[in-house]
């Protein structure tokens, strides 16, 4: 066991000093020589026409270099799908090209359709508001119902409808579900709306290119949360080069959340820019621009139905959903409504039955993309959510219902009715341990003290499951990947025995540094402070593909954890050499290499070292040197699971909603470091809070964001959130990864929305609101003023 | 953000000389400046008041005390403490800390924003706006959404508040901005309540007659359970209906009441 911080050790995060004092390095904090400005002209209206648009009075204003419009990139390629999904009918969705900078049509408020580079920023801008663009205005089409029955105002007349697929999983279960509920002795309906959110990532999208005129080598530093994955899509689908001619550096990033995975035009027009004037280009955005134009995430209306017995026994589930895309396919967009949302809808329920329909819809608005839990929480709440209804409906106890329907230990592994296997959980114990930590017993006493000062008390519950960890390649090759979801890391052992590692995730908050070290430190028995993690420089890190989906620790770790394997079995070879055994006697241990039953022992810097000065080495076997690669190619997702109880007050005066205690008894596998565990997990709780109660992106019927700043845009603040119990004492290890992790970067934000407003509906059925079954989140004060209103 | 001028006086006279031009005052800049960097305003020139002692601090004066117009929030959450609680206390809660130790008192009387906290105090406490050119009451001050009686380069210099015998303000904030969705101040003196509503109406700040003549009478909660005020001119937007609006006026107003004591 290292000395500084192995695993399972609370080490602070070490990356956090050079945030705190100003020292982390950003996209913006790096400039070039000679580097220019550019700046974003988008479209003030949700649709229109492109008929003309001319450059010559912007290019004539001081310090312009260039101006680009989407005339200049039609030789490009789009930006692609990641995932291809078929209809229910077999029929593959439709794919409209996205185009690095808008082309004959710009498609929602904030469509790029010219950029302007100059000296500065100022006078990019300036320029910009010179450039004369004959925009003919269309009709919006922003709702999505709307939008599916509207054959004549399409988003994009080439494919002849709004909708990009309709998906039904499993189909061939659909017959078997509507006959359950034909025959149910018992249907509760719920129709509902998962809100669209915008990522708010705390530093806006960013981007600096530089062209080297003498190799024809690009480079882009940009606030990526995949670099290798971004050099793919930019270079490969979109630009069309050999992807060794460009190299993509994502620094430190501030938050991602989902929003920075994808490829954007923005990247590619600041490439081009640079070759174009052969000086490197920045742009920044601005805060409105991330509201604009950065990928929204959930927007979801569903209408989910849950069959039971008289008791309260799941028979069977059947929603059907429309979810909006926004204007253009983002790169995971197909993926999040369908195979991170419908597979998991058995949740962690026994029912035996599920049938899943989505219809993916364009819309004049942004681009939807995967956000923080993408399609899981979208899941969680709408099984929750009917659950909950269900067991008022039929007068069983809210705990009472889930208890009745949770999967058993004993069941794993467990094939859902959806299509995934669960290697392995205990959601009893989670359950047990959320009744224990949150009081419930408790809960009426409470729920009396309230009252007596006016306020109506409710109590919320949720038992969630995610799966992530993604994922393993041949099965999401199945289901439409256009990539593989491997992980990779080198280990390269430096001759004095320090660590450098390479990996494909990249941390952009997250806290990699500290714990990938821990991990490191701890099977080579050696200081965490040894051991340096390397990310983000796709001309460092091997191909490796980034963070998001909780999989960082489960894939890239693992694959750490293997490239660690090989330099132990390597340092065993070098050691028999030095220690005159044989290499089957060497043990490992503690960081010392040593001769089984006998005080003979080489530590691992003395291996190091001799690797690296092979003077008394086995060179005609062995090559010199210590560093490894691995990849690793998970086996199945991870499927961390929880329960999760939120208890509120309502005022019922001015409908304000508090939130007085939330607790989380979560399973994530092991635990590497239980700090920035919880860490993780306020802030997926915060998010999920943001969403349930104060978080609404709003566009009026013509497409314009009502929402496009923080006057309006509620994002939740430190009192808007109670202090949090956090518990992840329930472990169940992962059964297929070396580490036996499961990954908790998601799960708060999981779990969270559904506890929170099941904990106002019961509030307000407690305080005799008793016709308030549902409130369509955010939550706030005026929603739930009108909802106690209008009886 | 455009171009601009900015011209930094050190007095009222080198202020008001300079404001001859078309040019536009600017104070602690919590509204202007975020427009402008929005490219929504272009000034041309500003001339700071912030520099100018005279419009600085918090005093006794005759029948009330005196804040200078270009006295930042945090200061009168501090100084005017011993003098009028209600009104530090509102002070104390406009905003963050960046904008209360930005932003002036002279500044949000002069934007007047239909959901800023301190016209609500202003007409709350009848207080009384001074300029550079005269003094004008409260309530002839306030004309509407972003309207003033101020003329054109006229700058507030101070406002005097008449101190009552107790007063409290209650905010219901937008989730969002945190501007007053309903802000309700209540003061009583010895010859008649006022109470002073903020963030509810599209006319901006106003007074609630009915409920000053009821609580005149009766101050305690009580008095005003049976009034309401009509919706149709209340604010609706995203974060309301009018008849929330409404609804709320009464209720921060007995809160108000309450508060006071």
């Amino acid at each position: 066991m290292p000395k500084d911080g192995g695993i399972g050790e609370s080490t602070k995060r070490r990356e956090d000093i050079r945030f705190l004092t100003g020292k982390g390095r950003y996209t913006d904090d790096i400039n070039l020589r000679g580097q220019a400005f550019a700046c974003f002209l988008r479209s003030e209206v949700a649709n229109g026409r492109i008929n003309s648009i001319d450059t010559s009075a912007a290019m004539s204003m001081p310090g312009v270099l260039t101006i680009l419009t989407g005339d200049d990139f039609t030789g490009m390629g789009g930006n692609p799908a990641g995932w291809l999904i078929n209809s229910r009918n077999g029929e593959p969705m439709k794919e409209p090209k996205r185009p690095v900078l808008a082309h004959g049509k710009v498609r929602h408020v904030g469509d790029a359709y010219a950029m302007v580079v100059a000296e500065t920023y100022g006078q990019a801008r300036d320029a910009a508001a010179a450039i004369e663009a004959d925009i003919t205005e269309l009709p919006a089409v922003v709702d999505m119902a709307k939008a599916l029955a509207d054959s004549t105002n399409l988003v994009h007349d080439e494919i002849g409808t709004n909708q990009c697929f309709d998906w039904g999983w499993i189909e061939d279960n659909r017959a078997a579900v509507d006959e359950a509920f034909k025959n149910a002795p018992h249907v509760t309906t719920l129709e509902l709306v998962n809100n669209r959110l915008i990522p708010n990532a705390m530093e806006p999208r960013a981007s600096l290119a530089d062209y080297d005129a003498g190799t024809g080598d690009y480079k882009l530093y940009t606030t990526s949360q995949n670099p290798h994955l971004h050099r793919l899509l930019i270079a490969a689908f979109v630009m069309g080069m050999p992807e060794n001619k460009l190299t993509v550096i994502a620094p430190d990033v501030g938050g991602g959340f989902g929003s920075k995975i994808y490829h954007y035009g923005e990247e590619a027009a600041v490439l081009a820019a640079a070759k174009a004037i052969n000086r490197p280009v920045k742009w920044v955005a601005e805060r409105s621009e991330s509201f604009l134009s950065d990928a929204h995430g959930r927007d979801h209306v569903t209408k989910i139905e849950l069959a039971t017995t008289k008791d309260g026994e799941f028979l069977a589930l059947r929603t059907e959903t429309l979810a909006n895309v926004g204007a253009y396919l983002s790169n995971f967009s197909t993926a999040t409504p369908t195979f991170l949302h419908g597979t998991l809808m058995a949740g962690p329920y026994k029912t035996p039955l599920v049938y899943v329909n989505v219809k993916t819809v364009f819309t004049n608005t942004a681009p939807v993309d995967a956000y923080r839990g993408a399609g899981r929480p979208e899941a969680t709440f709408s099984i929750e959510r009917v659950v909950d209804k269900c067991a008022r409906e039929l007068g069983i106890d809210q705990a009472e219902i889930r208890r009745k329907n949770l999967l058993t230990p004993d069941q794993f592994p467990y094939t859902t009715p959806v299509g995934l296997v669960y290697d392995t959980g205990n959601y009893q114990a989670t359950m047990d341990k959320m009744t224990e930590l949150a009081d419930l017993a408790g809960f009426e006493k409470r729920r009396a003290a309230s009252a007596k000062n006016g306020k109506l008390r409710g109590l919320g519950l949720s038992t969630w499951i995610e799966a992530c960890g993604i994922a393993p390649s041949n099965l999401v090759g199945v289901l439409g990947a256009r990539v593989g979801l491997f992980d990779a890391a080198t280990v390269r052992v430096n001759a004095t025995g320090n660590i450098s590692v390479m990996t494909g995730a990249h941390s952009h908050g997250q806290g990699h540094e500290t714990v990938f070290a821990q991990i490191v430190a701890e099977q080579l028995g050696i200081p965490a402070s040894s051991v340096e993690i390397v990310h983000g420089d796709t001309s460092k890190i091997p191909f490796g593909m980034g963070s998001y989906g909780s999989r960082s620790l489960a894939v890239a770790g693992s694959a750490m954890t293997k490239a660690v394997d090989k330099i132990i079995a390597k340092g065993k070879k070098i050691a028999a050499h030095m220690l005159e055994a044989s290499e089957q006697d060497i043990e490992f241990k503690d960081g010392s290499f040593s001769v089984a039953g006998t005080d003979k022992a080489k530590t691992f810097g003395e291996i190091a070292f001799s690797a690296y000065v092979p003077h008394n080495y086995p060179l005609e076997t062995l090559e010199p040197g210590l560093e490894e690669t691995a990849f690793y190619d998970p086996a199945n997702f991870t499927y961390p699971a929880g329960a999760y109880a939120c208890e509120v007050e309502v005022d019922p005066d001015t409908g304000k909603v508090e939130i007085t205690a939330f607790t989380c008894a979560d399973d994530f596998g092991n635990v590497m470091n239980p700090m920035i565990v919880d860490g993780q997990v306020h802030g997926g709780v915060g998010q999920g809070i943001g969403q349930a109660l104060l978080e609404s992106t709003s566009y009026d019927e013509n497409g314009q964001l009502l929402t496009g700043s923080y006057m309006d845009y509620a994002m939740p603040r430190a009192d808007d959130v109670p202090f949090y119990t956090v518990d992840h004492s329930c472990i169940t290890p992962c059964t297929h990864n070396p580490l036996g992790v499961k990954g908790c970067g998601e799960a708060g934000a999981i779990g969270s929305p559904p506890a929170v407003i099941n904990a106002v509906i019961d509030a307000l059925q407690r305080g005799g609101h008793t016709h308030v079954k549902h409130i369509d989140m955010p939550a706030s004060p005026a929603r739930v003023w009108a909802a106690i209103n209008n009886a | 953000m455009y171009n601009f001028d900015l011209i930094k006086p050190k007095t009222l006279a080198d202020a008001v000389a300079a404001m001859g031009d078309g040019a536009q005052a600017l104070s602690g800049g919590q509204t202007l400046l975020p427009t402008m960097k929005q490219r929504l305003a272009d000034p041309g020139t500003l001339v700071s008041l912030t520099g100018i002692p005279e419009l600085q601090g918090v005093c006794q004066g005759d029948g009330g005390i005196i804040i200078g117009g270009a006295t930042p929030h945090a200061v009168v959450a501090k100084e005017a403490l011993k003098y009028y609680p209600a009104l530090a206390a509102l002070a104390g809660q406009i905003g963050d800390p960046a904008v209360r130790n930005r932003g002036t008192i002279g500044g949000s009387i002069a934007n007047n924003d239909p959901s800023a906290c301190y016209p609500a105090a202003a007409l709350g406490s009848g207080a009384i706006i001074q300029t550079n050119a005269r003094e004008i009451a409260a309530d002839d001050y306030f004309l509407g959404m972003f309207e003033t009686a101020l003329d054109d380069g006229e700058i507030v210099t101070a406002v005097k508040f008449p101190v009552p015998q107790v007063a409290a303000y209650i905010k219901f904030v937008q989730p969002a901005s945190r501007f007053a969705l309903v802000g309700v101040f209540v003061a009583k003196f010895a010859d008649g309540v006022r109470v002073a509503i903020t963030g509810a109406s599209n006319n901006g700040v106003f007074r609630w007659s009915e409920a000053e003549a009821a609580l005149s009478a009766n101050f305690t909660p009580d008095a005003i359970a049976g009034l309401t005020l009509p919706a149709d001119d209340m604010i609706a937007d995203l974060h309301g209906s009018a008849d929330y609006r409404a609804h709320l006026c009464g209720v921060m107003t007995k809160r108000a009441v309450i508060a006071a004591g």
